[in-house]
């Protein structure tokens, strides 16, 4: 394969032949902001988040899916690509609650400095099951001008999983996690149009009623917390959540033959959540219901004396 | 994609066809795939003449068996069967995988020996995308094998019957190693049965639940002088034990390796500390040892693997650190500087071949041993859920949203035609016992199919009725052949 | 999800996919079935572009679409359920939800919306069987307003009344007021010097033999005596532009489509949603064979045996019409199988929107006829490379397609004399809003503003504006009336002609009212895919509102500073040119004074 050369702010650079701006921003040591973006999953273009100026480009181009031409010019930090990407910040964190996004698009939004209050007062949040009945097409004007978000209540259908849509950013990640890129099960896709579209199942019925297998792998690629594990939710909700005091520790999974690799996330002794090392040649991030729930047969949950957080782990396995 | 399997399972509706065949009838389908393979001139002659041996004698064996013959014994069309036959032989790379499916009959190894006959034939082997794929059904089934818990193998598939091999071990561990073989699982019943073998020490497994005929089992259990028992869990085999050591998890709980179906050896790693008094398996074995007299030296888990390192050369270049590197291993890994082994087999094609030829070895079709008659005329499987795991003992512990009741699953037809209504109790009955539990009606079954998983023994106690005639050679027992009647109860009539 | 479908709905996908072949795809179960199934969860790619019209089949019947049925489509189509609802609440016109057997959605956009549009809607107000509606592409006969129908064709009514509608949604046959009128006046006026729109209202639309008299035909018989080689030659030389929008040389775009290596697609875009836009459906209606003519001398000269014509799902009309056209053109020989004896096989496949603006953008359109949710795909590849299922795609725009017969019985060189040196040819005009006539007119380019309006019989009263090229355009000042209406004159003036409408308003215009209602089409209409364009268009909408109160939250200036900040996110970051224009007409706006100057 031979090499492209192209040049990132003025610096000439060569990369491989296919790579991506994204590729070739990486390897120099130049790391873009990314939220739809995830090295196992195709490019879905949607956040917007890491786009770069291209010469000759009328518009910005999304860095994560563009394939480099011979001679490409780019610059990942024009005075267009710090306002649009800022101003596409503001616009997820005056709609959606980003507080639990990753640490280091935390900085991007800090370095763009990010003010998603000057959109206004906010509009009060959606009832439950609101969001999920509009109709494609039709929409109440804006009350007084105020800001309208996609707060709501969260959704909880059973014991493993937590949906707060309410953080939900449409990045699509759950929707080709749960289908082609993964799992195939195709149990969620976006319903609905324009800004209420929203994830959901056939009729928005339960989880519990849907095709969901409950691998998890949607919540092991969520990257704003809406999709989230009974037990990390209500260890938030009871302020008990402490990663700081987690430990994590890398085994294999004891289910079947497959030897997927599990990240055990543990807290006094506790396993409080389950993820899989994307970078792992064998499921590459991915797992079943079994490696990813099925810990609880290693923590009887009885002493209570040792283990504060046990009252809460044992309230979270009824749903 | 062809998908065989009796019921229309998940995977099988991924798959371009399905192939439903009558339970048992895996040797019948794959002498037909052979015949017309070989009859179509689509046999891969090269292959054949290089590398195998025995051809004549298969290709006479398996005559008999025409696509209309197995359509009769499989059920399923003979076009279909045509078609699996040209797709499987005209391929660009094919593979054959398998499962419990195939080894869980009283003649499991023929089962097996029928498919790779048919990847023989047609060259699927020993190349990268082709290949004979047993999914193993547990983290370390491989694993266990590969450390020498077999009846006659040592460590790294070494014969104990060798002397060279054996004499290696003796001189590292300073004990005599018995030349001849041990017994498998279910050659122990046996012999409990004839009063020779009257203790037990069983580790990590629940016989008391998981096996076939399982009366028979637990009168057995309950029949020996001594039975120990170590475990993670306080399991229904562990309850008739007289004395019970309670283990540490393998997965989280302690360090070591397993190898998974791919044979990639891969670290498991300490997450938390066992709980109360339960300690690591090695731990407690060098106790053991110690209390019998022997000093087994240190239970550090890498040290062990170091020593197996030593004795076992397909393991040798697996450090705990090239293991960390690489993400695992998959073996032969005969020193340091070795990726380890992507495919086995390839020496297959080297000219001259390397080694002898690979037999064709003819296999003959017998029905399941127990037979369908007017009084047992439902073909009862077994099988798992997606859910759980083995008895249910680890997968019980959580709250899975797809958890489904222990009960029999039928067709929507058989359950028209015995009058029930989904959740009716029945009786199931087999030549071995009976139970009550709740009847389902599945579109993946057909009249006269029946289905239940394994993982419920305290509510739906399969192994009950199931039968324990095993493979001589593998000692696997046929779970999924039993022949039983359905009847409603009278206090749901 | 476990629902079962009805009898009836059964009935309708079954209608459009035939009886199931298996007790595995939706059938009842037969000894045959309990052995062997075929095609399982992976035939998806073979069926899954029928996803839409199967729904929509269920929506024509039942009037929407149930968990029932939906599972059934699912089932026959194998096709997860959540990806069908997902398909079926992208489209307005397509109900999850139950509603009346007949429903009327009465256009409240920026042309009819002043032209009786919102008095009816006000007069009809309380009726659970009557909606808003974006522009249902008859802003020459306002108000207009779309009957759905369950178990009848969906009905168009125009120059609409409360009884019509109430008429109708109870139970009437709607009664075509003017059966001949396609919105043309100048052939009202007689065909006399027009090339493209002779024969609209001149001839029924459903005679071929009234077509091949008014010269239909005569350009395939011709192009069928050249190669396809020398009939892109003429199309190069003829120098025309896609009427659709984007104004790309249609010579260069066949060019790269001929140039790959598999058989291409043809695909008409019909889908015409721009609000104002209306030119296309006069041409469907009122000379489809025009249309299938064409299609089939570009299916010729592409090489292409297959071709869809997309059109929008608020035109039952123009669909009927066309598809009469081209059963009576396979019957004569003139599509189908060995057209005129020559070997070529070409034929035509009608798809209809389901009410989502979006689809009109090309690579929406591809999805939606996928069965995927009408959302952009990010370019590259461009359609003549990897369009409609992959395939070297040539994507037209109706108006584009039928100037092709012309191209071929006058030559390349002939009708690129027509026209400016930039803009060749002849092209067709959307004229509504406050003028006389409203309807489409054909000029050669190089016509102003003010010709057009002059065409259209004057203004109606002073012109305080003309928005131009729709909604995704922009507006202009009475100061720009004698503005050339060519691709070159509208680029160096910084405006678009996007689909050729020109919508004069008067003086009297309550423009806060207007630019409401557009960025209220826009938030509406936006995919949700993107976030610039689906947070956006809410934003836009917002600080509107605010900019429009009498006290502006932020000051009027701290608004308009934020419209255009949102503006310019949308027009850089987005994927498409949804949210590329979708700040434009307000922006224009503020920036001729008609909005936002309150302090």
């Amino acid at each position: 394969m031979s090499d492209v050369q192209l040049t990132i702010d003025g610096v000439a650079v060569s990369v491989p032949e296919g790579a991506t701006i994204l590729d070739a921003c990486r390897a120099e040591g130049k790391e873009q902001p990314t939220l739809c973006y995830l090295e196992t999953l195709t490019p879905v273009n949607t956040c917007r988040v890491c786009v770069v100026q291209v010469t000759g480009s009328r518009t910005l181009v999304p860095s994560c899916s563009r394939v480099i031409e011979e001679g490409t010019d780019i610059s990942t930090d024009s005075p267009a690509v710090r306002q649009t990407r800022k101003v596409i910040f503001e616009f997820l964190a005056s709609s959606v609650d980003m507080s639990l996004v990753d640490e280091p698009t935390q900085q991007w939004m800090d370095h763009y400095e990010v003010d998603p209050t000057r959109y206004g007062p906010t509009a009060a949040d959606s009832p439950a099951g609101a969001r999920d009945g509009r109709h494609a097409g039709h929409h109440a004007a804006p009350v007084g001008g105020l800001t309208e978000t996609v707060a709501q209540p969260v959704k909880i259908d059973d014991a493993l999983y937590v949906r707060d849509y309410g953080k939900c950013i449409l990045c699509y990640k759950c929707v080709e996690a749960c289908g082609p890129d993964a799992q195939n099960t195709f149990a969620i896709q976006v319903a609905g149009r324009g800004f209420d579209a929203r994830i959901s199942t056939e009729f928005n019925v339960a989880l519990t009623s849907s095709a969901c297998v409950y691998c998890g792998n949607c919540i092991g690629v969520c990257p704003t917390g809406a999709l989230m594990f009974r037990s990390e939710y209500e260890l938030r909700k009871a302020s008990m959540w402490d990663e700081e005091a987690q430990t994590v520790t890398r085994t294999v999974c004891s289910y079947c033959g497959v030897g997927c690799n599990l990240e055990l996330h543990v807290q006094d002794n506790r396993i409080v959540k389950v993820t899989s090392p994307q970078d792992h040649s064998v499921t590459s991030g991915h797992l079943c219901i079994k490696g990813r729930f099925g810990y609880e047969s290693v923590q009887e949950l009885g002493d209570l004396e040792n283990t504060p957080i046990d009252a809460v782990l044992r309230a979270a396995r009824t749903s | 994609m062809y998908a065989i399997d009796p019921r229309r399972t998940t995977s099988a509706q991924w798959a371009d066809v399905w192939l439903g065949i009558d339970v048992g009838s895996d040797i019948a389908l794959a002498n037909a795939i052979g015949r017309e393979i070989i009859s179509a001139g689509l046999a891969n002659d090269n292959f054949i003449a290089h590398a195998t041996s025995g051809f004549d004698a298969y290709a006479a064996a398996v005559d008999e068996w025409s696509l209309e013959r197995a359509a009769q014994v499989t059920g399923v069309p003979a076009g279909v069967i045509r078609d699996v036959a040209h797709d499987l032989a005209t391929a660009e790379t094919a593979q054959i995988c398998w499962t419990l499916g195939i080894t869980e009959h009283h003649n499991a190894t023929d089962n097996v020996l029928a498919l790779i006959n048919l990847a023989l034939l047609t060259g699927h082997v020993g190349r990268y995308g082709s290949g004979l794929v047993p999914i193993r059904g547990q983290n370390n089934v491989q694993g266990g094998g590969d450390m020498g818990a077999l009846p006659n193998k040592l460590p790294g598939f070494q014969d104990v019957a060798d002397d060279e091999s054996r004499a290696k071990f003796e001189a590292k561990w300073e004990a005599a190693v018995p030349p001849e073989p041990g017994h498998h699982l279910s050659l122990m019943f046996d012999a409990m049965e004839r009063g020779e073998l009257r203790s037990l020490f069983v580790l990590g497994e629940n016989p008391a639940q998981s096996e076939a005929d399982v009366a028979r089992t637990r009168r057995l259990l309950a029949g020996l002088d001594f039975l120990l028992v170590q475990d993670i869990f306080m399991t229904r085999t562990a309850e008739m034990a007289d004395v019970v050591l309670p283990a540490a998890a393998g997965w989280a709980e302690s360090e070591g390796t397993v190898t998974s179906s791919e044979r990639r050896v891969q670290r498991v790693r300490k997450a938390l500390e066992p709980p109360g008094e339960a300690r690591d398996d090695l731990e407690i074995l060098a106790m053991l040892a110690s209390r019998l007299g022997h000093d087994l030296g240190t239970t550090h888990a890498e040290s062990i693997w170091d020593e197996l390192r030593e004795l076992s050369p397909m393991h040798a270049g697996m450090s705990y650190r090239r293991l960390d590197e690489l993400g695992g291993i998959q073996w032969p890994c005969v020193d340091e500087d070795d990726p380890g082994t992507r495919f086995l087999h390839g020496d297959l094609w080297e000219d001259p071949l390397p080694r002898d030829p690979v037999p064709l070895i003819p296999t003959g079709w017998v029905p399941p041993v127990d037979e369908l008659t007017e009084e047992f005329p439902i073909r009862l499987t077994t099988g798992r859920r997606l859910d759980s795991y083995n008895t249910g003992v680890q997968t019980g512990g959580y709250s899975s949203p797809l958890r489904e009741r222990g009960s029999i699953e039928i067709s929507p037809e058989d359950g028209a035609a015995f009058g029930l209504a989904e959740g009716d109790q029945v009786s199931v009955r087999s030549r071995r016992g009976s139970i009550e539990v709740p009847v389902f009606f599945h579109r993946s079954l057909r009249p006269g199919l029946a289905f239940m998983s394994i993982h419920q023994p305290d509510e739906a106690d399969v192994n009950l009725l199931t039968i324990d005639a095993w493979d001589p050679k593998s000692g696997t027992a046929e779970f999924k052949a039993t022949a039983v009647s359905i009847q409603p109860m009278e206090s749901t009539a | 999800m476990s629902a079962e479908a009805n009898d009836a709905e059964r009935a309708a996908v079954n209608e459009l996919l035939g009886a199931p072949d298996s007790g595995w795809d939706g059938g009842d179960r037969s000894a045959a079935d309990h052995h062997i199934a075929r095609g399982g969860v992976r035939q998806t790619s073979g069926v899954r572009h029928l996803l839409l019209p199967a729904l929509q089949a269920v929506q024509g019947a039942i009037g929407w679409v149930s968990p029932g049925a939906l599972n059934y489509v699912s089932e026959r189509l194998t096709v997860p359920p959540a990806e069908a609802y997902a398909v079926a609440t992208f489209y307005a016109l397509l109900a999850t939800e139950e509603r009346p057997r007949r429903v009327a959605h009465v256009c409240e956009d920026v042309s009819c919306r002043n032209r009786g549009g919102l008095d009816l809607l006000e007069e009809l107000s309380g009726r659970g069987d009557v909606m808003a509606s974006p522009c249902l592409g008859q802003c020459d006969r306002s108000p207009a307003v779309l009957v759905q129908r369950a178990g009848e064709y969906d009905a168009s009514l125009w120059n609409s009344t409360p009884e019509m509608v109430i008429d109708v949604l109870e139970g009437a046959e709607p009664i075509d007021p003017n059966p001949g009128h396609y919105g043309i006046p100048q052939t009202e006026a007689g065909s006399d010097g027009l090339r493209l729109l002779h024969r609209v209202g001149a001839i029924d639309p459903y005679s071929l033999d009234e077509y091949r008299a008014a010269d239909g035909y005569a350009a395939l018989t011709k192009a069928m005596e050249m190669t396809p080689t020398e009939l892109i030659e003429e199309v190069k030389r003829s120098g025309i532009k896609g009427r659709g929008g984007a104004a790309f040389p249609m010579g260069v775009k066949w060019e790269a489509v001929v140039a790959q290596e598999s058989d291409p697609v043809l695909v008409c875009n019909a889908d015409e949603a721009e609000p104002g836009t209306f030119k296309d459906r006069g041409i469907m209606e009122g000379d489809p064979f025009s249309l299938v003519e064409a299609m089939t001398i570009a299916g010729y000269t592409l090489g292409a045996h297959r071709s869809y014509l997309y059109i929008r799902g608020e035109y039952p009309r123009a669909a009927r019409h066309v598809a009469s056209a081209i059963e009576v053109a396979k019957e004569a020989g003139l599509l189908g199988e060995d057209i005129l004896g020559s070997g070529f096989d070409f034929d035509i496949e009608i798809r209809m929107g389901g009410g989502a603006y979006i689809c009109g953008e090309e690579t929406a359109l591809f999805n939606s006829i996928e069965g995927f949710r009408g959302e952009p795909r990010q370019k590259p590849p461009y359609p003549a490379e990897a369009g409609l299922f992959g395939l070297p795609t040539a994507i037209n725009n109706v108006e584009t397609l039928i100037n092709l017969p012309l191209i071929v019985l006058e030559g390349g060189d002939a009708y690129a004399a027509l026209g400016t040196p930039d803009s060749t040819g002849i092209k067709l005009f959307c004229l509504s809003g406050d003028v006389v006539t409203p309807g489409v007119y054909e000029v050669e380019f190089g016509a102003t503003i003010r010709d057009l309006i002059e065409l259209a019989g004057g203004p109606l009263d002073d012109i305080a504006a003309v928005l131009l090229g729709g909604v995704s355009g922009s507006f202009v000042g009475p100061d720009q009336l004698d503005l050339p209406l060519t691709f070159e004159a509208t680029r160096e003036a910084g405006v678009a002609l996007g689909t050729a409408v020109v919508m004069p308003f008067s003086s009297s215009t309550d423009f806060d009212d207007v630019t409401k209602r557009i960025a209220a089409f826009f938030r509406d209409e936006s995919c949700g895919q993107c976030v610039p364009c689906r947070v956006g268009t809410v934003r836009q909408e917002e600080a509107l509102f605010r900019l429009l109160n009498p006290a502006p939250t932020n000051g009027s200036a701290g608004e308009i500073g934020l419209l255009t900040e949102i503006d310019q996110a949308m027009k850089l970051g987005s994927i498409c040119g949804l949210g590329h224009t979708a700040g434009s007409a307000i922006q224009s706006a503020i920036a001729l004074g008609l909005i936002g100057d309150r302090g």
